[in-house]
């Protein structure tokens, strides 16, 4: 009988939040962020326009939170596979990311499933993350799928 | 900037003017660079061939950057976007770079996207989207879905 990939010492990881992590939203992450994806949209880019529009200043673009830097630690799920790839996932956003926002950013696993793959046997891995702003509102959530093969 | 699009604007079907992107080898450089995200998967040849990729690949995150690219840009700076999802379900490969600037020529992605429903949900005006990362084939291979909320005329 094949032995099932998820142990009783990775069950023990799902639903417990990592240690939260603060960052700070920045006009250089920002803007090398844009660059990279190739948005140059004023409202993330340009302060003049981005003050007399509605945010009142330079906000981030909405996916700038799925930089890696900003999505703090990781939940360590012991299964000592090699390779990983990244599935995908859902974004839910509250309220705007601000140039000089302090996010607090915590993450937990709240799935781990096995399926048999092309590649062998293949852990999906999901993953759920909170970004809380300084005044501690809800900023943006996500849930993402981590393969693990 | 384009005129600000309106929720009365759109119907079901109504199609996000598409975008267009071409991913190189520098723009994975840069994406690591900007995203903290140095998995050797996106820049390293041996690394991602030992990972059954074959040659280095565009970062899923970045794709959704792209993706995130087409919807601003469809709701403007009156919309917003309350949810985005996208499955990274094909690899994409990276042009190759000429020069210090340019790209050899290659594939071309674009970035498209369509209405699927609209409706109004505690006063506001709500517009469900399919989106998607296509490639040069004409392949899916970033498939998604983003919820909004556009300004309606009616509204005050």
């Amino acid at each position: 009988m094949a032995q099932s990939l998820i142990t009783e010492e990775m069950k023990r990881v799902v639903g417990v939040p990592t240690e939260p992590t603060v960052i700070e939203i920045d006009k250089s992450a920002i803007l090398r962020f844009c660059e990279a994806v190739g948005d140059p949209n004023p409202m993330w880019l340009d302060g003049d326009y981005a003050r007399s529009h509605r945010y009142g200043g330079i906000v981030a673009p909405p996916t700038f939170l799925a930089a890696a830097r900003l999505r703090g630690a990781r939940p360590t799920v012991p299964h000592g596979l090699k390779r990983v790839l990244d599935g995908g996932g859902e974004w839910e956003f509250f309220r705007p990311v601000r140039l000089g926002d302090v996010l607090t950013v915590t993450t937990k696993v709240i799935d781990l499933t096995e399926r048999e793959g092309k590649m062998g046997k293949m852990l999906f891995i999901v993953t759920e993350t909170t970004w809380k702003n300084q005044s501690n509102e809800l900023v943006a959530k996500a849930k993402g799928t981590s393969i693990n093969y | 900037m384009p005129k600000q699009i309106c929720w009365e604007d759109v119907e079901v079907g109504s199609e996000m003017p598409p975008v267009s992107k071409v991913g190189t080898s520098r723009s994975l450089v840069e994406f690591a660079g900007a995203s903290g995200d140095f998995n050797p998967l996106h820049y390293e040849d041996d690394f991602a061939k030992a990972q059954g990729v074959g040659n280095p690949i565009i970062h899923g995150q970045c794709k959704r950057g792209w993706l995130s690219h087409l919807v601003m840009n469809f709701v403007g700076d009156e919309g917003t976007l309350k949810k985005l999802s996208c499955q990274f379900r094909g690899m994409d490969y990276p042009r190759k770079m000429k020069t210090m600037g340019e790209p050899f020529d290659g594939e071309t992605w674009w970035c498209k996207g369509k209405v699927t429903k609209k409706y109004v949900q505690d006063g506001e005006h709500f517009v469900d989207c399919e989106i998607w990362v296509e490639n040069a084939k004409g392949e899916k291979t970033t498939p998604g879905a983003a919820t909004v909320i556009l300004p309606s005329r009616g509204k005050k």
